[in-house]
């Protein structure tokens, strides 16, 4: 299931701004990458290439490379919605449909596929989804009900569950946790360590002590000031990065002696 | 004047008054704020009550006006008033009338609300951004153009040209019970009423389902775009379920233009008083508020009174339609994602 990533001068534009410059990376699979860095540094951007959302906003657009199993995303006869098939993704702030209950949230991607699915399959499915993020036994008797109506940690795990109903090969997750409280924030957590024997999960984050906990390798993004192109510093173990890393900005910027 | 210009206490750059007295200065300045929010309070609960008085006062004068007429018995209002030749009563008279202004409206519905919806979708969703403002612009447009000019266009232009096509289908689709009779060689029948009530409702649809769809939260159009949707499942996963309540809202207000409109109907619709299904064939239907513009000039004080009687009958469809409606969109009120 699990594919590895291969990036290759990867250039990210919004019109004419540059927004990401030159970035070349290796992203394991059944691993946990994290992604670290200050504001604006273009890490969420990056993330973003990974499935090809990046281009929904308008003017943006990548040169280079992005290569899964050996297939560039970027190439010409690629649709990015089947792309996007491949590589699912939870975002900073929790997204159910609101106009769906609990159930048709996890098929959601699955309806999409236009895949004929039986009331039987369908049901195994959405446990075996919500089983997967966690989520089961707190919502197991009211499927029906408004995925709206939770709380913010379990609908992002609702999300995390819509995401590998459709069984992708990557996961992708912006700062998952930013909107959460602690509590559901370690429940997160939990889960992507879980995830990590069956997927390729790439996660963004603000907080280095989550990256600490839950990636097998870091990533740590940079940028030189205010209308430059942000750029990857290093990546390496996160064990490396955090003790001793090659680059004195990584060291700068862990350690809290940024700027 | 000089003890004016050296206040004791100097306010600007001096130190804040301590204790007590900085409390009763905050309190005074809290004061003035909520009369300031009371007084609002009162603009928009009396705004909002306008609206209800205004209602009722419409209501009143229908039932005081219409109540002479309602009050007569049937056999003594047929003999004096004109209007009522050939009905039986005064329910006899407007039942058909009725039957013939919901026919109209559902068919004006029928035909913008699915144009509408496209044309919203298109320039929310399709339309380059330059496109989409000059397009909305003209649609709106479209609600400018006085009902008189769209009868005298339904009358004159659309008629002559849509009778080849009615006519067609009633030889060739003639089974089917709407086309089925003498397809009119004027072609002023009630399909080519409802086209234009289409065009006329068409405007206040769009623009209010564009605004809907436009509101739709970017974070939810991003979650069916990463879970693999197409654009127009995405708009089918995203867009149409969030605009669905504002949708309704919009064909209501279509709706409501539909079933009052006069001038245009007047001017095209050759009428008739059955309950009738036939809308190729000339002199079937009426509407109510047709109906009462042609025969208010010559009508006596009694008939006046029978007029307004059938105005009221259309004053409550009005109010039984908007109430469907809403109930309609409160049904699914968990999951409007307004929670």
């Amino acid at each position: 299931m699990a594919q590895r990533i291969d990036v290759k001068d990867l250039n990210i534009y919004y019109g004419d701004f540059r927004a990401v410059a030159d970035v070349q990376m290796t992203v394991e699979p059944r691993s946990v990458t994290a992604f670290i860095g200050p504001s604006g540094c273009g890490k969420s951007t990056f993330l973003r290439t990974l499935n090809r959302m990046h281009e929904v906003v308008p003017g943006a657009r990548v040169e280079g490379t992005v290569a899964m199993d050996g297939v560039d995303l970027y190439g010409q006869d690629v649709d990015p919605v089947a792309v996007r098939r491949q590589v699912g993704m939870v975002f900073q702030r929790p997204n159910p449909f609101p106009t769906m209950s609990i159930a048709e949230n996890v098929l959601a991607g699955v309806r999409l596929n236009n895949r004929k699915i039986s009331k039987g399959d369908a049901q195994d499915l959405v446990e075996q989804s919500l089983r997967g993020a966690n989520l089961w036994n707190e919502v197991k008797d009211r499927l029906a009900r408004p995925g709206s109506g939770l709380s913010g940690g379990q609908q992002q795990r609702l999300c995390i569950a819509r995401a590998i109903a459709v069984r992708p090969q990557v996961l992708l997750m912006d700062e998952p946790c930013s909107a959460l409280d602690p509590i559901s924030t370690l429940a997160i957590e939990d889960l992507v360590a879980e995830l990590k024997s069956e997927y390729t999960i790439v996660i963004v984050t603000h907080n280095m002590q989550q990256a600490a906990r839950v990636s097998d390798r870091t990533a740590f993004f940079n940028l030189a000031g205010t209308g430059q192109p942000g750029k990857l510093v290093e990546i390496d173990d996160t064990a490396t990065i955090f003790s001793a890393p090659r680059e004195q900005a990584t060291e700068d910027y862990i350690s809290g002696r940024f700027g | 004047m000089s003890t004016t210009q050296t206040p004791p206490v100097s306010i600007a750059g001096g130190p804040e008054p301590q204790g007590p007295g900085r409390a009763l200065r905050r309190s005074r300045a809290r004061a003035a704020d909520r009369g300031a929010s009371r007084a609002f309070r009162w603009l928009a609960t009396g705004a909002g009550a306008l609206i209800l008085v205004t209602l009722a006062a419409v209501a009143v004068f229908l039932v005081i006006k219409a109540w002479p007429a309602l009050s007569t018995p049937s056999s003594e209002l047929v003999k004096q008033v004109n209007l009522l030749r050939g009905s039986s009563s005064l329910l006899d008279y407007v039942g058909p009338m009725i039957f013939g202004t919901i026919l109209a409206a559902a068919l004006a519905l029928l035909m913008a609300v699915p144009v509408a919806i496209g044309i919203a979708l298109f320039i929310s969703h399709y339309a380059p951004r330059r496109l989409a403002s000059g397009l909305g612009y003209v649609i709106d447009l479209l609600a400018a153009v006085p009902s008189v000019v769209y009868g005298l266009w339904g009358a004159l232009v659309l008629a002559p040209l849509v009778q080849p096509v009615w006519a067609w289908l009633g030889t060739h689709v003639g089974w089917f019970p709407l086309f089925a009779g003498t397809v009119s060689p004027t072609a002023r029948v009630l399909l080519t009423v409802g086209i234009v009530l289409a065009v006329m409702i068409l405007p206040i649809i769009t623009a209010v389902s564009r605004e809907v769809f436009l509101q739709t939260p970017r974070l939810h159009e991003e979650a069916a775009l990463a879970l693999g949707a197409t654009r127009w499942e995405m708009i089918r996963t995203a867009v149409l379920p969030f605009g669905r309540s504002g949708v309704i809202s919009a064909a209501m207000l279509g709706l409501g233009r539909a079933l009052g409109e006069t001038m245009a109907v007047l001017m095209i619709l050759s009428p008739g008083f059955l309950y009738s299904f036939r809308i190729l064939e000339a002199g079937q239907q009426q509407t109510i508020a047709a109906n009462i513009a042609a025969q208010f000039p010559e009508a006596t004080p009694m008939g006046v009174s029978t007029l307004i009687a059938t105005g009221l009958a259309l004053f409550l469809i009005t109010l039984v339609v908007n109430m469907g409606a809403r109930w309609i969109v409160s049904r699914r009120k968990d999951f409007s994602g307004a929670n």
